[in-house]
């Protein structure tokens, strides 16, 4: 089982209607610990990712996902322009050329993806940042590949434990990002970033899953 | 929410729109990517100076833009940072051969879109340096967070960078200047209310009517402790103390003091506050050579004050009385 070029495309359509409908819930997270606007940020970033994916519909997946990554560095702003737009240029770095992926493919794409927002970022693993949710998410697909799980059941597994990553930065006391400013404040409060980041691979299983 | 707004979507790019209109004679407002050059840009034979953040912090940035100042300012949406394609633009349009500086904010979001820009204006052959600005001693735990955080040394960086390049020092020497600022200026603010994001709707956070947040900063980040009311004398005297002992300030030091409204409190107040910092200032054998008072690094409506000092040599003395011409400062024209 392969994913296309169209339900790439699908995805990135679903993912701009994930984060606009949590806009608000984005929003609510970022104002707990942070300056509140992960939220209009990430949702301005992924309507102009809309209003521009018919210009590369026709391309590879690799150029599709590095439209999407140039089009959040130059819309996003914040910190999560960089990110997230780094997040999808490393991505489409690997899948250059690639009408579709294998699940393989996915689960490198996504290793170089985080690999690139944790190199931007300077984060680690319990920093309290979008790198919790996505390095189970990594662990998750690969292991699920070393068990010869389907592409639905890998999907759903890294999902999952991006859900799970996420949930666990609730206790954490930030070191990154304006909420590190918060101290030990911060606990108590889930991250923005690793919840976008969750929604963002939660869109992924059910875009995906299904074809 | 209550504002003097149109549509919270258009708040930044009808504020440019303001100021290009306003002020012809001193920048031009380019959109898409949005950005501020002086009027004269690029100025041939002299570095330029780029700085950028959020807007909510008027007049900081592009208010600074123009002659004896900034070359180029990027404004974000509201406390949100400005995206490399706006610095790229920018440092094309100010570089006039000799180099251009970035004068950047310590925060995450500015840091890592400026660092982007860098990058793509390298691969341009645009040869660019960034300096950071990190003055504010609120954010003791620097160890273990994304650092301090650049207030109020931003703008008598941007004051005396832009003399300093007005005088045809090189890109080295006006880094070095910028530098220089950093480590001998320090701040602390404070917040008697919060402010409203225009598209956030609602105060950023509660602050009861009989509480201040010591130590907040310019986006409403809390700070390091928050407490009852007091008189303006002893919040004034609290923020000297935490500056004073932080650089340290020695006795028989020349300092120019800073004393900024965040964008809510009146004059009349910023007086009262000045005045005691001041005194506090002499009190502990600190000549105060230079000062500036007013609104010049705000947050939005934020009732509150911010203090900076920062140690003057005979060099900043000069840059900061080197003539300005800008639509946010102007002497010396």
């Amino acid at each position: 089982m392969t994913i296309s070029r169209a339900a790439a495309l699908q995805w990135i359509e679903n993912c701009a209607g994930v984060i606009a409908r949590n806009r608000e819930y984005l929003i609510a997270l970022d104002a707990a610990i942070g300056d509140a606007d992960h939220g209009a940020n990430m949702d301005r970033g992924f309507q102009a990712v809309l209003a521009r994916l018919p210009e590369t519909a026709d391309k590879d997946i690799g150029a599709i996902f590095k439209a999407v990554g140039m089009t959040l560095v130059s819309t996003v702003g914040g910190a999560g322009g960089p990110l997230y737009g780094t997040f999808y240029l490393q991505a489409g770095g690997k899948l250059s050329g690639k009408a579709e992926m294998s699940l393989e493919e996915w689960a490198a794409a996504l290793e170089a993806a985080v690999n690139g927002v944790m190199q931007r970022g300077k984060a680690e693993a319990g920093d309290k940042t979008m790198v919790d949710a996505l390095l189970p998410a990594v662990s998750a697909l690969k292991a699920s590949i070393d068990e010869n799980k389907t592409l639905e059941q890998a999907l759903h597994a890294s999902a999952e434990a991006a859900r799970r990553g996420m949930e666990a930065t609730i206790p954490l006391v930030a070191r990154k990002g304006r909420a590190s400013y918060l101290g030990e404040r911060s606990a108590g409060h889930q991250d923005p970033g690793a919840t976008s980041s969750y929604l963002l691979l939660k869109a992924a299983a059910d875009t995906w899953a299904d074809g | 929410m209550k504002k003097f707004i149109n549509n919270p979507v258009n708040v930044v790019k009808e504020e440019l729109e303001g100021i290009a209109l306003a002020h012809p004679d001193l920048v031009q407002v380019y959109f898409g990517p949005n950005y501020i050059v002086r009027a004269d840009a690029p100025v041939k034979g002299k570095v330029g100076l780029v700085s950028g953040g959020g807007s909510g912090h008027e007049p900081m940035h592009g208010g600074f833009v123009g002659r004896g100042m900034l070359d180029a300012a990027c404004p974000g949406e509201v406390f949100t940072s400005p995206t490399p394609d706006q610095m790229l633009e920018a440092a094309r349009m100010v570089n006039g051969g000799r180099g251009v500086l970035f004068i950047v904010k310590n925060y995450t979001g500015d840091v890592m879109n400026f660092e982007m820009a860098a990058e793509l204006a390298a691969a341009e052959g645009i040869e660019v340096q960034s300096v950071l600005i990190d003055d504010d001693v609120a954010v003791e735990d620097s160890l273990y967070t994304a650092g301090r955080r650049g207030v109020g040394c931003t703008v008598l960086a941007e004051k005396m960078c832009g003399a300093a390049a007005e005088e045809g020092r090189s890109l080295d020497e006006v880094a070095d200047i910028c530098r220089k600022v950093n480590s001998w200026g320090r701040s602390m603010g404070m917040a008697l209310t919060s402010c409203t994001v225009p598209h956030a709707g609602r105060p950023t956070f509660d602050l009861p009517e009989d509480e201040m947040e010591i130590g907040i900063g310019i986006h409403g980040e809390p700070g390091r402790t928050r407490m009852a009311l007091k008189p303006a004398d002893d919040i004034v005297e609290m923020l000297m103390e935490a500056i004073l002992k932080d650089l340290p300030f020695k006795s028989g030091d020349e300092v120019l003091l800073f004393v900024n409204s965040m964008g809510g409190t009146p004059l009349v107040e910023l007086y009262i506050a000045y005045r005691r910092a001041h005194q506090v200032a002499e009190k502990n054998g600190l000549k105060v050579r230079r000062n500036l008072v007013g609104p010049y690094i705000t947050s939005l409506e934020m009732a509150g004050v911010s203090i900076t000092l920062l140690k003057l040599d005979e060099e900043l003395i000069h840059c900061w009385d080197a003539p300005v011409y800008t639509p946010g400062l102007r002497w010396g024209i």
